[in-house]
This record gives C-alpha cells, structure tokens and sequence, in this order.
C-alpha cells in the first residue's frame, strides 16, 4: 500500500494532446474515482499510472518512488480492465495465480492467497472454471480477484462495471466498496458513470478535455462545484442552469429570469454576489431544490406559478418539467402532490442552494 | 431469439388448414431449412463425389486387380509393396519430407509473423503482400526456377559458393542434398501460408491481454509462452494439420526437381505411386502405393481435431 502523485503530468499523441498539467496526491488507503465524459483523459490518465503508456511531462510516483521510466510489471500495482481481459485459457484459479507464478512465489502461499481472495469475493466454487463458463458478474470478480491476491501497491480500476447490466452494476459497486473497506488497498477507479464516482468515492477528481476541473469529497463537488462543467455533470438529473440577470433591488438583490420570473437572493448570499449586479449570469439550481409548497422545508423558498411540459413518475418522487424562458427546467416534486402536463403548478424554489455561474468564465461565482 | 420465434409461430395450426397443408407435402419439404441447406449444398456435393469419392472408391477396387486389371488378386499388390525396400524408404522419405517440411514452414510462419505484426502499421502491407508472393507463383514454374537455381554447373547458388571459396555441390544428385533440397523448396512455398494464418490469429489476440500479462509481471517471452501461444493453439494445430496432409500427399516439388532420384531417396508417395502406376503402366500397384496415405493421414487427423474441439469449448 502506498500513496500516489501525479506532478504536472501531460500525455500527446504527436500534435494531440491527451491529458495536461494533472496534479493529484492520492494518500495511502484512499479510494480516488477519476470522472468524465469519453475522451476526457481519465482513462489515459490511469493507463499512464499503470505505466502502459508513456508519460509526455511531469512525473509519476508511487510509494514515494518516482516510476516514470519503470514498466507495469515493476510497479507494483495490479489493474481490472474494463472488458475484465481474463486469459481465457486458464482457468478461474490459474487466471488469478498467474502474476503470482511469474513472480516465483511458493504454491503454497500462492493457494493460501487465491483461496483467501476467492473467499473475500465469493468465488471460492468458481475456481476450476474457466472464463467462458462464467457469468459477467463473476468475470469481474475474478478479475478483481486478480487484483487482490497480488496484495499490490496500488489498484487501478479502469472502468469495470461497464459491461454490467444496470442492476449487477449497483450489486458490484457494494461489493467494489465492501473489497476496499477490507483490504483497504490504494485504489484509482475509472468511470463516465457520476453515480458510480459519488458512491464509491473518498475523493472524486472530475477531469474535462484533458484538464482536472475540480477535486473533493462527492459532497462537496455536489454542493460546491466550482465549474459550470462540473455544477451540471454531477447529479442526475443535472443541476438546472438557467441563463438570468442579476438586479439591485434597493438594500438587496434579484436574479431575473425571465420578463415575469425574478427571485430575491437570500440576505446570506447577497453579498458575494453584489460586486456582479447588472451582469448577465446562469442561475443555477438542483432539481430537488425546486419542490411542491406544501410542508417543504418548513416555507423557505420563493413561490412562483409554472406550467408544467412534461411529468415523469419515479416512484418515491415525481420529475415535472417546465420552461423558463425557452430554457428547460426540472423540478422534483412529492407524487401525490405533482399536476399533469399542460396544468398549472405552484412550485417553490429554494435558493439557500443556489449558484451563479459567470457564462464569460464559466466559474462559478 | 429462438424463443422470440416459437412465441409468434401457433404451436398447432387451426383444423381447416390442416387438410391443404398435408396435400402439399413437396411444398412443406421445400419450406423446411434443411431442405434449403441440401439444396445449397448440392452443386460441393456432386462436385466433391464425383472427384474424390468416386476416384476414392475406384483406386480401392483398382488396387486390388492385377497389372493387366484382369483378375481380382486381393491384398497381394499390398503384400508386394510390404515386402520391397524402396517402398519403406518411400514410406521414410514422405514422413522426413513432411515433417521437416511443416516444421519448419510452422516455425518460419510464426517468426515472420510476429516481425510483420510488429512493423509500424504504415510499412506492414507492404510486406505483407512482398512475404506473400512465393505462395503466390505458380507452383511448376516457381519449382522450375529453384531447379535452375541448384543445376550444378550454370546455377547462382553454386557461383556464389565458388566465389566464397567453397566447393561447388551436385545439390539434386547428392541423395542427402536432393533430399534437403526439395524440403527447402517446399519450405520456401509454402510458409507464406503459416506467415498469413499466423499473422491473422496474431490480430486478433486482444491487446488487453498483454497488458494484463505486463501489469502481472509477464516479460515478452513469457507473453509469448503463456498468452500468445495457447491462444494460438487452436489455429496452430489446424495449420500443421492442413499442410501436414497437403505436403505428406507432394507431387510437383519433387517430380520438377528429382522425379524421385537419386536412387529412389527423394520419392514421397504421391511420385512413387506415378512411378509405378504411370510411367511403369502398373495402374493397381501405383493405386495401392497412394491408399498407403490415407490411413497415416487419417490417424493424424483424428488426434489434432480432437485438440482443437476440445480446445474450442474451453475457450470458445
């Protein structure tokens, strides 16, 4: 076990480039998900980690030592691939000893550990099966099985759970966590999935074009963005972002917007907003920050009168959908309490949670 | 997908249809898939019975008849081949040449793979198509060229060897030279094959894999023995299989170079047989002399295709 930092780490493809200036200190037992959309770089990012591609700029190191120029196998780390990549030749059992017998350790230790891997992941009657007769869901636990009987540095998880069927995702991410809670191993994990990334994570790094756009705890990137990119990729649904202006309002301040719509901005936040009044912003607020009137949050918030486009039941909540000005909004609203489409609804918004966002900077004011 | 259909087909069909449907029973044999698979497969079967099992059966029958085909004489044309020495040296000389000659074709075929699938993406075509053409030529007139190559006297191989000083060699009079001769050129024909075959079962190894095997620790020659080669194993055996059973049945590299000579050492069974049963006018003895093939060839086949079914299931 070990910590892991990344200084200014950069990737080019010749005139391309990858991933840019990453820095990132991983301390020793934590659980680190780097999250994006496709080709932002996270993937490569841990593909240089793992040292199976080669570093442009900066440094990489594990455990204290540099490992730039040192390839996978001297690393000490052990990686789950996406597509689990099991030596279909082997068996269960095999697959999982390899990296052991090409280190030359003794078969006993080499059978204590698998046998004590296959128990933690429950595989322990899989062991003499090979690849092909096995079902996604236990591919990827001999694949992490893998993983674990190396007792390596590091983890690296390179997006696992997406070739599972939505619900054996959410089963394997419970056991993804449960594996680390045990063996408490240093772990970079993948995903595209922000669901996967706020559940799994100690610390969630949101990467975009190649950049880091924001590190911290899944509480904190979920209140607390500090992009526009990462105020709408995390959270499902994503955070509403409607463009408005900001007003004086005699003492205090108001955020138009639209020619009917305008919100008084909390006394709390006036003041870090008032060096921007007159500016054109994004008014930013979650879903569950947009609710029915009744009972809600003990009357905080503003009313206001909507027309709703378009509702969506969930079960525990309704979705209800309705314009701002062309812009789309969504709010989540308590079942028995939602309107149909086309109807009338009284909603309050609750702008204790909200943000502005400069659209020049896209940082969140 | 097969449930999707029997959802939508009625498992009985209703009385009234029942009675035209029986009436018009050719239509419901045509209708039926394995009927269209038959006819499909009709114009291989007629092609493939008329030339090869009907000749098959007929060399059968032919082998057991006298040199004049006049009486039927049983196993004796058999016996007779048993008991001559120049049919065991043929018998030794086929499995020399075949083996050697797939062995070393296999083992060409997977170097120059592995150099081609390791060359930059931009040149591998190239070479690709350069590696290929000595499977590519006709194999008479490529033969006809090596056995110009190896005439003594005017050829290069020899001009360069005199100029390096050493001695000329009678490559296709020596019987041991004639022999490794005939097996270079047979090499030389068809390793292209393996070069190919290899090549493809190369690709489509997923490189996750290799990395996988770098992250566990595996250097190139372990990658090599523990993930390229039982991956290729399947592929590898069918190849040796294929050839083994094209190069036991030989006729063309041998007739051009030696025609069986020096003293009978370079003859494989497909030249013997020609010997005998063409140019001697003994058509039954050259027929038995070629049947001695198909049981050496059957055996090998049963052995390496039960590798290779067992293999598929486990991999799949």
């Amino acid at each position: 076990m070990a910590e892991v930092t990344l200084r200014n780490v950069g990737k080019r493809y010749d005139d391309v480039v990858a991933v840019s200036n990453i820095n990132l200190d991983i301390p020793n037992h934590e659980f680190v998900v780097l999250v994006g959309p496709s080709g932002c770089g996270k993937s490569t990012t841990l593909r240089m980690i793992a040292g199976l591609e080669e570093i442009s700029d900066g440094e990489i190191s594990i455990g204290g030592e540099v490992v730039n120029d040192l390839p996978p196998k001297d690393r000490d780390i052990a990686m789950v691939f996406q597509n689990y990549a099991l030596y279909p030749h082997m068996t269960v059992a095999e697959n999982m000893s390899f990296g052991l017998k090409l280190r030359k350790f003794p078969k006993t230790e080499i059978k204590q550990r698998v046998d004590n891997a296959a128990r933690i992941l429950d595989i322990t009657e899989l062991l003499g099966r090979r690849p092909k007769q096995l079902s996604g869901g236990q591919r990827q636990r001999v694949a992490m099985g893998r993983a674990i009987v190396r007792n390596p540095k590091v983890f690296l998880f390179d997006e696992p759970l997406s070739n599972l069927d939505a619900k054996l995702r959410v089963q394997m991410r419970t056991e993804i966590k449960r594996v680390h809670q045990k063996v408490k191993t240093t772990t970079v994990y993948v995903t595209h999935d922000q669901v996967e990334a706020m559940t799994l994570a100690d610390r969630v790094v949101v990467m975009n074009n190649g950049k880091i756009e924001q590190i911290g705890t899944p509480n904190d990137l979920y209140h607390h963005p500090k992009t526009r990119f990462v105020a709408s990729f995390i959270g499902s649904p994503g955070m509403n972002l409607i463009p408005a202006k900001l007003e004086s309002n005699g003492s205090g301040l108001n955020i138009r917007l639209s020619e009917k719509l305008s919100f008084h901005i909390p006394e709390s936040r006036a003041a870090r907003y008032r060096a921007h009044t007159g500016k054109d912003v994004l008014f930013g607020l979650r879903p569950e920050h947009l609710t029915e009137t009744r009972g809600s949050e003990n009357g905080v918030g503003q009313e206001f009168p909507v027309t709703l486009d378009v509702v969506e039941p969930m079960g525990m909540e309704t979705m209800v959908f309705f314009k701002v000005d062309g812009t789309e909004v969504c709010g989540r609203v308590e079942p028995t309490a939602a309107k149909k489409s086309g109807e009338e609804m009284q909603l309050r918004a609750n702008l204790d949670h909200m943000h502005l966002i400069d659209p020049a900077t896209n940082v969140v004011l | 997908m097969a449930d999707i259909v029997q959802s939508w087909m009625p498992t009985e069909l209703p009385e009234t249809e029942k009675a035209p449907a029986k009436k018009s029973g050719l239509r419901r044999l045509m209708r039926r898939h394995s009927t269209t698979a038959v006819l499909m497969c009709l114009p291989l079967i007629v092609i493939v019975a008329g030339l090869i099992i009907y000749p098959a059966f007929y060399s059968i029958y032919l082998s057991m008849l006298n040199k004049s085909q006049t009486h039927f004489i049983g196993l004796s044309n058999f016996n007779f081949l048993l008991s001559r020495d120049t049919f065991w040296m043929v018998v030794e000389q086929s499995a020399i040449f075949a083996l050697s000659a797939v062995f070393f074709k296999a083992l060409i075929g997977l170097i120059t793979a592995h150099l081609v699938n390791n060359l930059p993406a931009k040149g591998q075509r190239k070479w690709r198509g350069m590696l290929l053409v000595p499977w590519v030529i006709p194999l008479a007139l490529s033969t006809l060229g090596w056995w110009w190559l190896f005439d003594p006297t005017y050829s290069a191989i020899n001009f360069i060897l005199s100029g390096l000083g050493f001695e000329k060699i009678a490559w296709l009079s020596t019987p041991y030279w004639a022999r490794f001769s005939v097996i270079l050129v047979n090499v030389w024909y068809g390793a292209p094959f393996f070069l190919i075959m290899y090549l493809a079962a190369l690709k489509s190894v997923p490189e996750q894999l290799y990395e996988a095997a770098s992250i566990d620790g595996a250097t190139a020659w372990q990658k090599f023995r523990h993930i390229t080669l039982p991956m290729m194993h399947n592929i590898i055996a069918i190849t040796v299989l294929f050839s083994l059973i094209v190069t036991f049945a030989n006729f063309d590299v041998v007739q051009i170079m030696t025609a069986g000579g020096p003293r009978n050492m370079t003859h494989v069974f497909a030249t013997y047989s020609f010997l005998l049963g063409i140019r001697s006018g003994d058509l039954p003895l050259g027929a038995a002399t070629s049947l001695f093939m198909f049981p050496i060839l059957a055996i090998a086949a049963v052995f390496i295709l039960r590798g290779v079914r067992k293999r598929g299931r486990e991999i799949g």
